[in-house]
C-alpha cells in the first residue's frame, strides 16, 4: 500500500509545476494540471476508502522520521482511518469540483496559473491535515492551509483591502494557533507521544486531572476556534470573501473551516474525559449559531451573507462535537461541504453574470435571466434551511436530537440551535427573494450582459446540487463507519423514539416558518421590512455591524498593540538600544582609532623609531623567556 | 679586551650612530648615508666573527650584503632624485603626506 503519500504529493506536484513554470503553460494546459492531479488524488481516496471500507482496518503509511531527539519521535506518517476517510472525501471530492468551476471561473484572470497553483497548494496543506498521524503533522498542515488562505485572499494584492483583508485573517488564526500550541505542549508533557493513536490512548487509561484535561480541551478548543472561525476569533471569516469566490467556496466554506471540527473530532479522547470542555464547546457552538445566523440576516452582500451562515453552520457542528455526538459533528461537515459549496458557487455564477457585484441590493428578478444557477442555489438553500429531504435536514435534526437528548445536552442548547435553525431558513429566503425575485435593480448596462454560467461552472453547480438532495440519505450508515472511531453516544432507550419524531417535526416546522416569514416579509413592497428595521434601531445596528466585534478589537486590542509599539518600545529602543547598540561601540571605535591615527605623524624617522621600539621589545621578550 | 671584542664593540658602536642619524638628521642625503653606515656596520660584525671562528659563510654573507646595498643605493637615488625634484628640498620634514 504505497500510494497513500500520493493523495497529498499529486496536488504538491501540480503546484510546483504551475507555479515554476505555470505563466508560460497554455492556460488549457494550465488548467488540466491543476484539475486533473486533484481529480487523480480523489481517485485514489475512493481506492483507498474501498479497501478501508472492506477490511474495517486503517491504513497507516510510514514515510520517514522527521524530528528524533532523546524522547520526542516525530514520524512523517500518513494515517487513514474512517474520520481521515470522510475528510480525504469532502477535501478531493469538492475540492476537484471547485477547480473544474475555477478553470470557468478565472479564465478572464491574468494571473490564471497562480491562482492554480495557490489551489493546488491549498489541497496539499489540506489533505496532510487530514491525513497526518500525528499533531505535528496535523500542525504542519494547519499552518499550510492558513498560509494558502492567506495567498488566496490577497489573491488580487493590488486591492489594499484585500491584501489587509488577508493579513487579518492570518493573524486572527496566529492568536488560536497559540493555543493549540500550547495545548500540543501539554499533551506531550503527560502522554510523551504526539501520535493520535498514543494520545487517545494514553487518555483513555489514565488522566492527569481534571483541571488539566479541562485545559487542554479549552485550548485545543481556541485553536480550532481560530481556523473554524468561533466567537470570539470569528472576524477575519467576512473579510476573508474578499478572495475569489471558488476559494471562499473551498477554502472558507467547504474544508479549511472545518478543520477545527477535525481537530476536535481527532482529539476526542480528550475530550470525552474533559466535562468542562466540552460544555464550552457545546455552548461556544451553539452561541455561534446563534450569533451568526442573526448576523447573516443583516448583510446585503451575498458572499457575507454566506460567511455568516458558514460561521453558524460550524457552530452546529462544534455544538455537536461539544455533546459527545462527534459522528452528527462529522456528518453535518461532510453535507454542509456539499451544498455551500454550491451556494458559494451559485453565488460565484450570479456575480460573473453580473460583472462583480455582490451586493443583493442591486440584483432582483435574475431567476428568468440565469434559471440554471437559480435551481441549484434553491436546492442548495433548502438544504441549508434543513427542509427534507435534503441533505441538511437530515444532519442538522440529528445534530438537534443530540442536543436535546446527550448526557450534557438540555432543552436550552436545543431550543438556541432550533431558533438559529429557524433564522437560517429566514435568511436564506430572504437572500434567495432579493436575487432571484421581484423587481431588477441591475444597472441597464449590466442587465443586457446577464448571461447563464458557462458549461465547466454549470456542469458542477449541478453536480453540487443532485448531491445537496441525496447527500443526506445515507445518515446511518455514515454514523456506522465512524463508529470504530468516534464511537456513539448511547441513545437513551425507546422512549425517547416518540421524542425523537417530535423533534423533527418541531425543526421542520421552523423551516418551514422562516421560509414562510421570508417569503411574507420580502415578497412585494418589503415596507413592513423597514419599519421593523426602524422599531428596533438599536437592535439592528448592533447586529449589522457584527456585534460590534471588529470594533472591540480595534478599539482596544490593536490600539493597545500600536499604543505599547509605539510609545513604550519605540522609546525604549530609541534610548537604550541606540545607547548600547549603536552609540557605546561606535564612540570606542572613534576614540581607538583617532590614538592609532595621531601615531601617524607622516614623519618617516617617527616610524623608523617605532620599528625599533617594537625589534627593541621583541628581542627584550626573547631573552627574558630565552 | 681582545682584538674581537673590540671589533665587535666598535660595529655596535658604529650601528648605533649610524641609527641615531637616521632617526635625528632631517637631511635626506644624510640619512641616506647614515643608513649605509649601518649597513657596515653589520658588515664588519660579520667579518670579525668570520675570522675568529675560522668560517667561510660569514665572509660570504658580507658579499651578498654589498650587492643588496648597491641595489638600495642606485634604486633610492633615483627616488630621492625624483621627490627632491617635486618639493625642491632635501628636508625629509617635507614629506608628511601620510599623515593621519
Amino acid at each position: 500500500m504505497n500510494h497513500l503519500m500520493l493523495i497529498p504529493l499529486l496536488p504538491l506536484v501540480g503546484f510546483l509545476i504551475n507555479g515554476l513554470i505555470g505563466s508560460r503553460l497554455p492556460r488549457w494546459l494550465v488548467s488540466v494540471i491543476a484539475c486533473g492531479l486533484p481529480a487523480a488524488a480523489f481517485a485514489l481516496t475512493i481506492g483507498a476508502f474501498t479497501l478501508l471500507r472492506t477490511t474495517g482496518t486503517p491504513i497507516a503509511e510510514t514515510l520517514f522520521t522527521w524530528v528524533g531527539a532523546a524522547d520526542i519521535k516525530v514520524d512523517v506518517a500518513l494515517y487513514f482511518d474512517q474520520v481521515s476517510a470522510v475528510m480525504c472525501l469532502v477535501v478531493t471530492g469538492v475540492g476537484t469540483l471547485i477547480h473544474i468551476y475555477s478553470a470557468g471561473y478565472m479564465s478572464h484572470d491574468k494571473s490564471f496559473a497562480r491562482y492554480f497553483a495557490y489551489l493546488n497548494l491549498f489541497l496539499f496543506f489540506m489533505l496532510t491535515l487530514v491525513l497526518g498521524k500525528n499533531l505535528i503533522m496535523l500542525f504542519a498542515g494547519w499552518e499550510g492551509v492558513g498560509l494558502a488562505s492567506y495567498l488566496l485572499i490577497g489573491f488580487w494584492f493590488e486591492d489594499r483591502e484585500k491584501t489587509n483583508a488577508g493579513l487579518k485573517a492570518f493573524v486572527v488564526n496566529r492568536v488560536g494557533d497559540t493555543g493549540f500550541v500550547l495545548a500540543a505542549f501539554l499533551i506531550f508533557y503527560f502522554t510523551k507521544t504526539l501520535d493520535f493513536q498514543g494520545i487517545n490512548g494514553y487518555f483513555a487509561a489514565t488522566q492527569p486531572s481534571l483541571l488539566i484535561m479541562n485545559t487542554i480541551g479549552i485550548l485545543l478548543l481556541f485553536g480550532a476556534c481560530g481556523k473554524s472561525a468561533q466567537i470570539p476569533l470569528h472576524v477575519w471569516l467576512p473579510d476573508a470573501m474578499a478572495g475569489p469566490t471558488p476559494v471562499s467556496a473551498l477554502i472558507h466554506a467547504a474544508t479549511m473551516v472545518t478543520a477545527g471540527v477535525y481537530l476536535l473530532s481527532r482529539m476526542s479522547g480528550v475530550f470525552l474525559h474533559a466535562p468542562l470542555a466540552m460544555d464550552v464547546v457545546a455552548w461556544g457552538g451553539a452561541l455561534t449559531a446563534f450569533v451568526g445566523a442573526t448576523m447573516g440576516i443583516t448583510q446585503y452582500n451575498i458572499k457575507k451573507v454566506l460567511a455568516y451562515s458558514t460561521m453558524s453552520q460550524i457552530g452546529y457542528m462544534f455544538m455537536a462535537c461539544g455533546l459527545g455526538a462527534f459522528d452528527a459533528g462529522m456528518f453535518h461537515l461532510y453535507t454542509h461541504a456539499l451544498f455551500k459549496a454550491c451556494l458559494f458557487l451559485g453565488a460565484g455564477a450570479i456575480i460573473h453574470a453580473l460583472h462583480g457585484e455582490e451586493d443583493m441590493r442591486k440584483m432582483g428578478g435574475l431567476w428568468r435571466k440565469i434559471p440554471l444557477t437559480f435551481g441549484t442555489f434553491l436546492f442548495a438553500s433548502l438544504a441549508l434551511s434543513g427542509v427534507p429531504p435534503f441533505a441538511g435536514f437530515f444532519s442538522k435534526d440529528e445534530i438537534l436530537w443530540n442536543a436535546w437528548s446527550a448526557p450534557n445536552g438540555s432543552p436550552a442548547i436545543w431550543a438556541i440551535g432550533w431558533i438559529a435553525a429557524g433564522m437560517t431558513a429566514f435568511y436564506m429566503t430572504r437572500a434567495i427573494i432579493m436575487t432571484f425575485f421581484g423587481e431588477s435593480n441591475v444597472p441597464e448596462k449590466v442587465e443586457a450582459g446577464i448571461h447563464e454560467a458557462p458549461f465547466s461552472m454549470a456542469s458542477v453547480l449541478v453536480i453540487l446540487a443532485a448531491l445537496s438532495l441525496v447527500g443526506g440519505f445515507i445518515g446511518t450508515r455514515f454514523t456506522g463507519f465512524l463508529s470504530p472511531v468516534l464511537g456513539h453516544p448511547v441513545a437513551e432507550g425507546a422512549a425517547a423514539g416518540g421524542m425523537e419524531h417530535i423533534l423533527m417535526g418541531a425543526s421542520v416546522a421552523i423551516a418551514a416558518c422562516g421560509i414562510l416569514l421570508g417569503c411574507f416579509l420580502y415578497l412585494g413592497k418589503r415596507t413592513l421590512v423597514e419599519k421593523i428595521r426602524d422599531a428596533v434601531g438599536p437592535i439592528y445596528r448592533l447586529v449589522s455591524n457584527g456585534y460590534y466585534f471588529d470594533a472591540f478589537y480595534y478599539k482596544v486590542v490593536v490600539r493597545c498593540v500600536d499604543w505599547v509599539s509605539e510609545s513604550v518600545l519605540a522609546k525604549v529602543t530609541e534610548t537604550t538600544f541606540n545607547f548600547v547598540a549603536i552609540e557605546l561601540p561606535s564612540g570606542g571605535i572613534n576614540m581607538v582609532s583617532r590614538l592609532f591615527s595621531s601615531l601617524q605623524t607622516g614623519n618617516v624617522q617617527a616610524y623608523v623609531l617605532y620599528v625599533l621600539l617594537g625589534l627593541a621589545l621583541i628581542l627584550w621578550w626573547g631573552v627574558a623567556h630565552a | 679586551m681582545d682584538r674581537y671584542q673590540f671589533l665587535v664593540a666598535l660595529a655596535g658602536l658604529i650601528f648605533t650612530l649610524g641609527l641615531l642619524g637616521v632617526v635625528i638628521r632631517r637631511n635626506l642625503l644624510v640619512v641616506m648615508m647614515c643608513l649605509e653606515i649601518m649597513l657596515n656596520a653589520v658588515v664588519l660584525s660579520f667579518v670579525t666573527t668570520a675570522v675568529r671562528t675560522q668560517s667561510i659563510p660569514g665572509v660570504a654573507m658580507t658579499f651578498f650584503i654589498y650587492v643588496a646595498a648597491s641595489c638600495e643605493v642606485a634604486l633610492a637615488m633615483a627616488i630621492m632624485v625624483i621627490l627632491v625634484r617635486r618639493r625642491h628640498s632635501l628636508d625629509v620634514g617635507t614629506f608628511q603626506d601620510l599623515k593621519g
